[in-house]
């Protein structure tokens, strides 16, 4: 994207990367409806439903009557609730889960900002959704609110160590956190992908990263049935769709860095099916990660607190560590 | 190509995401009611009435969480440039890392036994 304009910046040049950005914005927007009206008919059909089909042909429209009824809701502060943070807190849990894809590359060519620090951009920025959330939980000045923000929290940060430590031996075998650096690696095959060679890293770092997205089975911050909503019961109306949004956003932000990091990209499985554009090979592994994220969510039930944060220090941690030294072994006997 | 321009992409990426909220809240103060009564704007409890203060003590146990997070964070950062350069640095560095990390689950065992991870 930005290959099509060299030299410093000008009004011009300014105006269209602005304008890409925003048509960009929109297409996120059309993906987040999409995806929340693909997880209910999926989940309804794994549960033998039909999901939603009135509004719209085959209940296409749904989302879009939710997301103008969130719209045109009332909008209740509680006077107990510090106003100030309560409006802010949505908005800093949301804008971190835009600003990363600014680095994801689709194909060689269509990327926004191809940053040589690409992944600790996406691992620095991805982190401050925490704030938010825990902002929300304590301006709400409610006992269900603060208990959900500070489980969320307290997830979130555990579940961040293994997540960023799992990525370390990908680094290590491309020499770069460059992603389109990350994804020229593993090309010719899908052999050369990194999910084979990194195969402890890839399941770490899945199981982290459904953690990290508060989706089941690690959806204790949310838990209806013992929280009521967790850390955003209090929020009503459009406060409310954005954290959803920045939910979703972040389920597009962590399907596309697993394709990036794991599954080559915009390589094709086989040399031969280059003839193919690499953007459909993206899509194609992209949708397939989210289909398993909502997979995921109506086959397993949800974990107990006390496993939950045993799971990440005492397994994931340890194992995405002892990645790291077997990922440097097999290189120094192998390809040095 | 400049590198600087992707830091104005980042930077548009960033007006963006604080406009969003901006706009929508904005176009929604126009379309929605605003009728505030003062059960309205009680804390949610259940449909009880609010019992004593929310901004309670919380538990210790997500302070201790934290702390573990900010070790293993600070690793991280000593983790990501040492891999970056890696295929150039050879085995001292594998067996200088390897010393580090070492000390550091030291640590993780030690928090372990203290039982810093279990939920009672």
């Amino acid at each position: 994207m930005t290959g099509w304009l060299p030299g410093p910046i000008t009004w011009q040049s300014f105006t269209l990367y602005f304008l890409v950005s925003v048509a960009f914005l929109l297409v996120i927007l059309g993906y987040v409806t999409y995806a929340i009206y693909f997880e209910r008919k999926v989940i309804g059909w794994m549960q033998g439903r039909h999901g939603p089909n009135r509004v719209g042909p085959l209940g296409l429209l749904q989302t879009v009557a939710d997301v103008a009824k969130l719209l045109i809701k009332e909008d209740t502060i509680p006077k107990k609730a510090q106003r100030d943070l309560f409006i802010l807190a949505p908005v800093i849990s949301f804008v971190p889960s835009f600003v990363v894809l600014a680095t994801i590359p689709f194909t060689e060519t269509l990327y926004f900002a191809d940053l040589n620090v690409g992944i600790l951009y996406y691992v620095a920025l991805s982190s401050i959704s925490t704030i938010g959330i825990i902002l929300g939980g304590w301006a709400s000045n409610n006992k269900y609110a603060l208990l959900g923000g500070m489980r969320s929290a307290a997830q979130m940060i555990s579940y961040e160590i293994p997540l960023v430590i799992s990525v370390v031996g990908v680094i290590m075998l491309s020499g770069s956190l460059q992603l389109s650096a990350i994804v020229e690696g593993q090309s010719g095959g899908f052999w050369n992908w990194n999910f084979l060679p990194q195969i402890i890293g890839f399941i770490v770092f899945i199981v982290a990263a459904v953690s990290e997205l508060n989706r089941t089975p690690f959806d204790l911050p949310e838990a209806e049935s013992e929280l009521v909503a967790g850390y955003h019961v209090e929020y009503s109306g459009f406060r409310f769709a954005f954290f959803m949004l920045a939910e979703y956003v972040y389920v597009f932000a962590i399907a596309s860095l697993t394709t990036v990091l794991f599954l080559g990209g915009w390589h094709p499985p086989f040399p031969f099916l280059d003839f193919i554009p690499g953007i459909l090979w993206f899509l194609l592994k992209f949708s397939f990660v989210v289909f398993f994220l909502f997979w995921l969510r109506a086959t397993f039930p949800r974990v107990r607190v006390d496993q939950l944060m045993g799971l990440g220090w005492k397994v994931l941690l340890p194992l995405s560590l002892v990645n790291i030294f077997i990922t440097a072994i097999v290189y120094e006997i192998f390809f040095r | 190509m400049l590198y600087q321009n992707q830091y104005v992409i980042v930077a548009i990426f960033i007006v963006l995401g604080i406009l969003l909220p901006v706009v929508a809240l904005t176009l929604g103060r126009w379309l929605r009611p605003n009728k505030p009564v003062s059960e309205k704007l009680t804390t949610y409890e259940s449909g009880n009435v609010p019992v004593g203060e929310s901004h309670i003590r919380f538990n210790i146990r997500y302070y201790l969480f934290a702390l573990m997070f900010v070790i293993f964070d600070v690793e991280t950062v000593f983790l990501y440039p040492w891999a970056v350069a890696y295929q150039q640095l050879g085995l001292f560095a594998l067996v200088e890392m390897l010393i580090f990390v070492s000390l550091l689950i030291v640590g993780l065992i030690y928090a372990w036994k203290k039982k810093v991870f279990k939920w009672s």
